[in-house]
């Protein structure tokens, strides 16, 4: 086929600028609403995805990670003696009071494990050891709250609870989703820091030995433990997310915006698609009487519209790929996986295609018999 | 001898609003393999309404025409735009090329329509464009041609594929008198020597000489010559004033 659509494309440049412009602005507000909800979601769970455990028992009535109350930790014995539990540990999460050097207070979720454990502790550490947590009064925050924490360096006291804390080591990238920061303790610790009673914990943590069905292991411990709710950690984990992400709203309202970039995108796209079949209605008849089927037609207009698609993904990813770069130092991470990249790719094609929809509806209209007149 | 189209009985009534406007009545026509047509008649008359029905654009409101024997007045609207691309070529008044694409790539479109792509569809535009006499032409936009240069390209695309029916609605309207008057020997010619049924709309009475014959139309009927209203010789005068029918 001689280049028609892509000739009548280039040929008005405003046209086509304003056409990318609006393709670019989808989608940027589609990349950065959806990565801000994949971003959300994953900081909604990273603690249990990394806890390194593969069941939770928490409190009955356990619905999402931040909502755990104490219960006694003698079942941990119970845990402990059922057939395919290699490791089992008792676990604190819960919010507390942070009190800056400047006196400014700061809600934080206090983290309590074992050190001597890979189970639910800190990773990514730029600075000191978990085994570090084991000294008195030690504890470990991530580097993204060093400001609002008021956090200078290493050795830093502060105080947490009104009990002292000594920073010794900094994670990065451990994002939290509420707006209160984690800061990791030793169990002990943690305890001491939290007030808690010397048998209660929140949570059980249970590794299963290799090869262990984690659901038959499930239903072992949960014929042996009562008033409590075991989870896998998937399940868990998706609980979490879906708890902050929709029972919240705050992952509706993201999602909302991302949809709006689509609606915008397809408006402003379709109206210039529009534009550009009006300016070339002459010739679209033409075609018609030349013999052209529709089908003919629809091609060269959609061929339009992917050319367009084409060109305004190319560039609406490098505007991304900034704006993404950008956020990681911000207060909310915008993940852009490589799926996302795909997606988007799709998602601008149908995008732009649905959009010649409204002129693909007026070519089919034409009347070829218009050619005769003047 | 089976005509290459053969118009039978045709009517057609246009529906303007409440009104029913009777565009045709009754007309017949064929035009032989290799055959110059001229349609002439006043404003009104119906011959683009006659062009577009016999270029299966329009559907008449009764009556038959077959092209090569072949009846197409009863077919779907779906089927037609394939009957068009199969055995006939239009040129019209205004040119209509397409503005974004070359000499040679308007044909190759035409080309492209049925078929013929790549390198053999440039080699067959190259040879039309040469057959029509703007062969050095083939990479230059229409809006550097002349008017005849661009009715021209017109010829050749509609030429592309071969057709057996050219149909032109005042192909001349908008050219200089001599660029017009080769314009019509050229397409005479290409009938002659391929073979084509021509059939062409014009008010100009100067370019008689390159009909084979001369078919006058009034209130949608087809006249015999000295019935008609304005014959010829009247025609060519009015032409000659400085407000010529022509002009219109
Ligand atoms: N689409 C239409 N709807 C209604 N009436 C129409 C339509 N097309 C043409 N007509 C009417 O049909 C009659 C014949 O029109 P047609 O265009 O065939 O005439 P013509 O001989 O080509 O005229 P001209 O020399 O002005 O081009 C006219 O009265 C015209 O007003
Ligand atoms: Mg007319």
């Amino acid at each position: 086929m001689p280049p028609l659509a892509r000739r009548n494309l280039f040929h008005d440049k405003v046209r086509l600028t304003v056409t990318l412009t609006g393709i670019v602005f989808a989608i940027v507000l589609i990349v950065v609403q959806i990565g801000l909800f994949i971003g959300f979601t994953s900081a909604t769970s990273n603690l249990i995805e990394h806890s390194g455990a593969d069941l939770w028992i928490g409190a009955k009535g356990l619905a999402y990670l931040e909502q755990a109350g104490p219960f006694s930790e003698r079942k941990l014995q119970q845990v402990r003696g059922t057939p395919g539990v290699v490791v089992a540990e008792k676990y604190i999460l819960t919010f507390g009071r942070w009190q800056r050097p400047d006196g400014r207070k700061e809600s934080i979720v206090l983290v309590g494990m074992n050190p001597d454990l890979p189970l639910g502790g800190p990773w990514n550490l730029t600075a000191g050891r978990v085994q570090d947590l084991k000294s008195a009064d030690a504890i470990i925050v991530d580097e993204l709250y060093r400001q609002k924490l008021g956090v200078t360096q290493l050795g830093q006291v502060v105080e947490l609870n009104g009990h002292r804390a000594r920073i010794v080591g900094f994670t990065q990238g451990i994002r939290s989703f509420t707006t209160s920061p984690y800061v990791f303790a030793s169990f002990k610790n943690a305890q001491t820091i939290a007030d808690l009673g010397e048998d209660r914990a929140f949570y059980l943590l249970v590794k299963a030995a290799p090869g262990t069905q984690i659901r038959k292991l499930r239903s072992d411990l949960a014929a042996r433990l009562r008033d409590v709710d075991i989870y896998t950690t998937g399940e868990f984990s998706r609980m979490t997310q879906f708890y902050w992400m929709f029972t919240t709203g705050a992952g509706i309202a993201v999602l909302l915006a991302a949809a709006l970039g689509l609606v915008v995108g397809i408006v402003i796209v379709a109206q210039t698609i529009y534009a550009t079949t009006m300016d070339h209605l002459r010739e679209f008849g033409t075609l018609k009487a030349m013999g052209a089927s529709n089908g003919y037609i629809y091609r060269v207009i959609i061929q339009q519209a992917a050319i367009s698609a084409v060109m305004g993904y190319a560039l609406g990813m490098v505007a991304s790929v900034f704006i993404v770069r950008g956020s990681r130092e911000g207060g909310a991470a915008i993940l852009f996986p490589w799926e996302l990249a795909v997606s988007m790719f799709f998602l601008t094609l149908l995008m732009c295609i649905g959009a010649s929809l409204v002129s693909i509806n007026k070519v089919t209209r034409i009347d070829p018999a218009m050619v005769f007149k003047g | 001898m089976q005509a290459a189209i053969a118009v039978h009985n045709v009517t057609k009534t246009y529906s303007a609003g409440d009104a029913a406007v009777h565009a045709l009545d009754g007309v017949d026509l064929s035009v032989q393999a290799g055959e110059v047509v001229f349609l002439m008649g006043p404003s009104g008359s119906g011959k683009t309404t006659l062009l577009s029905i016999m270029g299966c654009i329009l559907q008449p409101t009764s009556g038959s025409v077959r092209i090569r024997g072949r009846e197409v007045a009863g077919l779907a609207e779906r089927d037609l735009p394939a009957i068009r691309l199969a055995h006939v070529g239009f040129v019209f008044q205004g040119f209509n090329l397409f503005p974004t694409l070359s000499a040679g790539e308007n044909v190759e479109l035409a080309l492209d329509l049925k078929g013929i792509r790549g390198h053999e569809a440039r080699r067959r535009a190259q040879e039309l464009l040469d057959q029509v006499g703007i062969g050095e032409k083939y990479g230059v936009y229409p809006a550097d041609l002349s008017g005849g240069q661009k009715q021209r390209v017109a010829i050749a695309r509609a030429l592309a594929g071969a057709p057996e029916i050219l149909l032109a609605d005042e192909p001349t309207a908008a050219l200089d008198s001599h660029v017009g008057r080769r314009i019509l020997e050229l397409v005479r010619n290409l009938a002659h020597s391929q073979g084509v049924a021509v059939v062409i709309v014009t008010h100009d009475s100067r370019m008689l000489e390159f009909a084979d014959r001369l078919v006058h139309i009034e209130d949608g009927r087809i006249v015999a010559p000295e019935e008609a209203a304005i014959p010829a010789l009247a025609v060519s005068m009015l032409d000659a004033a400085p407000l010529g029918v022509s002009s219109a």
